[in-house]
């Protein structure tokens, strides 16, 4: 052990690793900064250059590359709300409020520094832990598996709010939307009115925007201006570094979820950032401020998301399984340069596995250090006005989403589930609550099933699985010791409570729709595919019911009665258009689309928009769709990306990059 | 000057189709000088098929002329069927567009599955992989060798699966014939996590393609983890089913057979077995180009993919990352093509019965 330590020390303090490594940092870097570019797209960028390379070489970039995707796709998610990737849809939570606060340079340097951080902790521990880690890993078998999935869902109980019967109404729609699609058990496809984009189920990536990215650009649209209130970056990044040292315990245990939870081959990356930021609610003191700009919500999806990379090398070197998107990408470049990943990795090429793991963190540091230097100029975006920013902000997220299955669906699921998620901005609904049953939905259904067909009921007994359910109930504990604070959805003190319920009661009831229409769909599956969703909507059903007659009612006093247009800083006040408004908008760009295709559309939006609502002249519209169209379509065009088409596109055979 | 030569173009085009005279455009060479080739693939990034089609870019950009660039446009959706329609609605037919099928494409197609909307029979073959399947035990079982069969004909097995309709219906149906106690488990969302149950203990009996088994399960075999008990055999020119060549020293499924009941199978079961297992591994993995597209282009593309495999250091490499199959291309292709596409009436209606029965599954 030691001897491969020294002799990988010495390859990656070489001269041409660290080149290496630092041209596949820039690289990725580059692709990571723009939501929805993370891996695959990285990797086919750097395809040619790997071609022919020397393996150490080779593997240094696709490192350096791999590395930095979870640190840079944070730039958007903080300043924009808009959620870069799978990995950083946490960060968003208190990131952005933050940026809006005039705190975006503080909230960037918490986030690297973070990110820096537990990117080397992740390190130290695999450094010992991979040597272990085989009969470790075998020992989560899917009885383990499906526990832990549950003590994820466990964290509602802190992402809920105030009202925990729409935090569990929350997670329950998302479990539905995540078991929409083939079944596992049986494949029969469910709720996807026999259309073949549906029967694969929803990308979490456009989910994750749909939540948050399109009800925030309506909502900053609506109170104008610019993304922060004060149009002022507020102190630096080294504010940042400094809160990231103040809770450098809380960073290191995050860290450390996120390199064990990583390590699990299965269970899947996306769920390490809620599973932090459930973490630090539950153990905060003060939780109030979570939702409205708590460094600490930076902080721990941060250190976690990072160290998760490190543990997601485990199953990938050992297994050769991948258990992120990124993953899969480094597994597939490692293959390309004939590197066989297996149990041979600690055996007998572990000084070649000391030299990803190192290479690992020093990427991280590289990256973070190379993110911080550029945040301050990169923050100065959130003193745009807005008005100018939405056209870009639109073709980003809408752009972004159709990366997830290159499909005209994606924007459709894009437009339909962002509905969904302004009316859970409105009315207070959490939104964590939801992604969390979303992104474990999947897992949790597989595992259970796969569980009783293993080892029949008695599954509950291993001990494993009752050490985890022991995990759960402490963590419930915690959960509950702090849950009157925690609040997601804050009402706002200075405005008064909405007289009016109805709105809220209409949504109700559209939830009770919801449920009803899964259940209707499940009955008429086999029982094995039916199990699953009709479980969860019989439970959700009643509560759902019982939420609509207390709005019906119009009780104002209870804990449930939210609205954001009576309560938001911008009600009452002169001017503000509607929320349909600016959807309308959104609504005719995306029917655009469908008709002349995303280049077309998207130049005529940027036109229109900034014509109706800016006081810009000709010239300077024209610069604008210059820069923001000139821009994905170079990227698209060095990529080999083509833009969704629409019927103009069916019908004629146009030149790229309209076709 | 430009418009001169399009006009000869257009003429001779022309009197090429109006005179039915092949002769001019034929005899033209075809040059794919600055050329970029989309190749779809609809698999992700993750897969075997996606291994194969990056191992042959590099072969086949130096086989075409001119030297194309060819890149791989990944398009994994609804079993596949999402990246293949997409060729069958979009793909040009002009050589500059092609297509990579699996196992998994050809499965939908010969069971009617209602999400294709495409047709092998609409396609031009350019070179065919096959590949073979290897089935392993856990050596818990006490089973040494197939030596052993009557033995695990006792035991109550467990196999990880991604489904009844999917290349998992060859080993599943498999074990039915030889009468083996195997209860699938499905949920599995590759061969991968298939592979990582067998290590858990939860799945005692696994199959594996020839690369994947190559890879990951010899270091198994090596420890003493794994047993490999057989292989699904291959199909010799007169398709009758002969050992695979990758692993001449484990039996092929007929050769068990025989020795757990001491005469060759034969009966609808196995007509039938016999017919999805030649669609799914003797030629699990094509290259097409659309019907339709001009004969010296079919031709140009049919020479490079020979022209290809037999370029020096190509064998070492194939032999290493995808088996010791002989790659087909030409009229072997177009044997094994002919096979993997067209099952018998008979064998479709029996294993769709089969899979209504067993697993109340209809595609």
């Amino acid at each position: 052990m030691i001897e491969s330590m020294i002799s990988a020390f010495a390859e990656i303090t070489s001269g041409a690793h660290l080149l290496y490594l630092f041209g596949g940092v820039i690289m990725g870097l580059v692709v990571g900064i723009f939501p929805g570019l993370g891996g695959i797209v990285g990797l086919s960028l750097l395809l040619p250059f790997l071609y022919g390379m020397d393996p150490t070489s080779a593997l240094a970039m696709l490192i350096g590359l791999v590395a930095i995707i979870p640190t840079s796709d944070t730039f958007t998610s903080v300043l924009m709300g808009i959620p870069g990737s799978s990995a950083s849809q946490a960060t968003v939570l208190d990131g952005f409020p933050l940026a809006k606060k005039g705190e975006a340079a503080r909230a960037l340097g918490a986030a690297f520094s973070a990110s820096l951080y537990g990117g080397v902790i992740g390190a130290i521990v695999l450094t010992f832990f991979i040597v272990v880690a085989r009969p470790v890993i075998l020992l989560f078998t899917s009885a383990e598996l499906f526990m832990l999935t549950i003590l994820g869902l466990s964290m509602v109980g802190v992402l809920a709010g105030n009202c925990l019967s729409k935090g569990l109404l929350a997670c329950g729609l998302g479990l539905m939307f995540g078991a929409l699609g083939g079944a596992p058990a049986t494949g029969e496809f469910r709720m996807s009115f026999d259309n073949a984009y549906l029967g694969d189920g929803l990308p979490l990536v456009v989910v994750g925007l749909a939540m948050f990215a399109v009800p925030e650009i309506i909502d900053l649209l609506r109170s104008g201006g610019a993304i922060s209130k004060s149009a002022k970056l507020g102190s630096g990044w080294t504010q940042g570094f400094k809160d990231m040292w103040a809770y450098r315990w809380l960073c290191t245990r995050c860290a450390g979820i996120g390199c064990i939870i990583g390590a699990l081959p299965g269970l899947g990356g996306s769920v390490v950032d809620w599973i932090a930021y459930g973490h630090v609610k539950q153990t905060a003191k003060d939780s109030s401020q979570f939702g409205k700009g708590d460094i600490r919500g930076v902080l721990a999806p941060e250190s976690a998301n990072n160290a998760k990379e490190g543990g997601g090398l485990i199953p990938t070197l050992l297994f050769a399984i991948p258990g992120s998107g990124s993953m899969a990408v480094f597994l597939g470049g490692m293959e390309l340069i004939g590197l066989e990943p297996g149990p041979s990795m600690v055996d007998g090429k572990l000084n070649l596995t000391y030299v990803i793991i190192w290479s690992l963190a020093l990427a991280n540091v590289i990256g973070a250090g190379c993110c911080l230097l550029i945040s301050k100029n990169v923050a100065r975006l959130t003193t745009i006005k807005y008005v100018y920013l939405a056209p870009f902000m639109v073709m980003v997220i809408c752009f972004a989403a159709f990366q997830a299955t290159r499909d005209l669906g994606d924007l459709l699921v894009l437009f339909a589930v962002g509905l969904v998620g302004i009316m859970f901005k409105r009315f207070g609904w959490p939104r964590p609550a939801f992604l969390i049953g979303f992104v474990l939905a999947d897992n949790s259904e597989t595992y259970l099933y796969q569980a009783v067909q293993f080892y029949d009921w008695g599954f509950l007994l291993r001990p494993g699985v009752i050490i985890i359910f022991v995990l759960t109930v402490i963590s419930i504990w915690f959960g509950a010791r702090n849950a009157p604070t925690g609040e997601t959805e804050m009402a706002n003190e200075n405005k008064p409570k909405p007289t009016n319920m109805k709105p809220q009661a209409y949504f109700a009831a559209f939830v009770v729709f919801l449920f009803t229409w899964g259940l209707i769909d499940g009955v008429q599956h086999s029982f094995l595919g039916a199990v699953y969703p009709v479980g969860i909507c019989l439970v959700m059903l009643p509560i759902a019911m019982r939420l609509f007659y207390v709005t019906a009612k119009n009780r104002t006093e209870h804990a449930a009665n939210y609205d954001y247009e009576v309560e938001g800083d911008h009600a009452g006040q002169e001017g503000v258009p509607g929320l349909v408004y600016y959807l309308t908008w959104l609504a005719g760009f995306i029917a655009a689309v469908m008709l002349v295709g995303f280049w077309l559309a998207i130049t005529g939006f940027f036109l229109i928009f900034l014509r109706v609502h800016s006081d810009a002249g000709w010239t300077r519209i024209v610069t604008m769709i210059t820069c923001g169209v000139g821009f994905i379509t170079g990227l698209s065009w060095i990529m080999a990306l083509n833009f969704p088409g629409g019927l103009l596109q069916y019908y004629f055979k146009l030149p790229w990059p309209l076709s | 000057m430009i418009r001169t030569s399009i006009f000869t173009l257009a003429a001779a085009g022309f009197v090429a189709t109006t005179f039915g005279a092949p002769a001019p455009v034929a005899a033209q060479e075809v040059d794919f000088a600055g050329k970029r080739i989309e190749w779809v693939i609809p698999y992700g990034t993750g897969g075997g098929s996606n291994r194969w089609a990056r191992f042959y870019v590099p072969w086949l950009q130096k086989a075409l002329s001119g030297n194309p660039v060819v890149a791989v446009k990944n398009m994994p959706g609804a079993s596949s069927t999402k990246g293949t329609n997409y060729f069958a609605r979009r793909g040009t037919k002009d050589g500059l567009s092609i297509l990579g099928t699996s196992g998994s494409t050809q499965f939908p197609f010969l069971l009617g599955d209602r999400r294709v909307k495409y047709n092998y029979a609409d396609w031009e073959v350019i070179l065919a992989t096959p590949v073979g399947g290897v089935v392993y035990v856990n050596s818990s079982l006490g089973v040494k060798s197939v030596a052993d069969m009557k033995k695990l004909q006792k035991a109550k097995l467990k196999f990880g699966s991604q489904g009844p309709t999917s290349l998992d219906l060859v080993p599943l149906l498999a074990f039915d014939i030889l009468g083996l106690n195997v209860k699938p488990v499905f949920g599995m969302k590759g061969r991968g996590p298939s592979r990582l149950a067998f290590e858990r203990g939860e799945v005692r009996i696994d199959y594996q393609t020839t690369p994947a088994f190559l890879k990951r399960v010899t270091p198994l075999v090596k420890k003493g983890i794994a047993i490999p008990l057989m292989t699904w055999g291959t199909l010799d020119e007169n398709g009758k089913l002969v050992r695979d060549p990758t692993f001449s020293n484990l039996p092929h499924v007929g050769e068990v057979y025989k020795m757990m009941h001491g005469k060759a199978p034969k009966g609808p079961a196995w007509t039938a077995w016999k017919a999805f297992m030649a669609a799914g591994f003797p030629a699990q993995k094509m290259i097409f180009v659309k019907k339709g597209t001009p004969k010296n282009i079919v031709a140009a593309w049919r020479a490079a993919a020979a022209k290809a495999i037999a370029m020096p250091g190509f064998e070492a490499a194939k032999n290493q990352k995808l088996g010791k199959y002989e790659q087909a291309t030409g009229k072997k292709a177009q044997a094994l093509y002919k096979v993997a596409t067209n099952v018998p009436p008979a064998a479709k209606k029996w294993v769709l019965d089969w899979l209504k029965t067993r697993y109340n599954k209809v595609p």
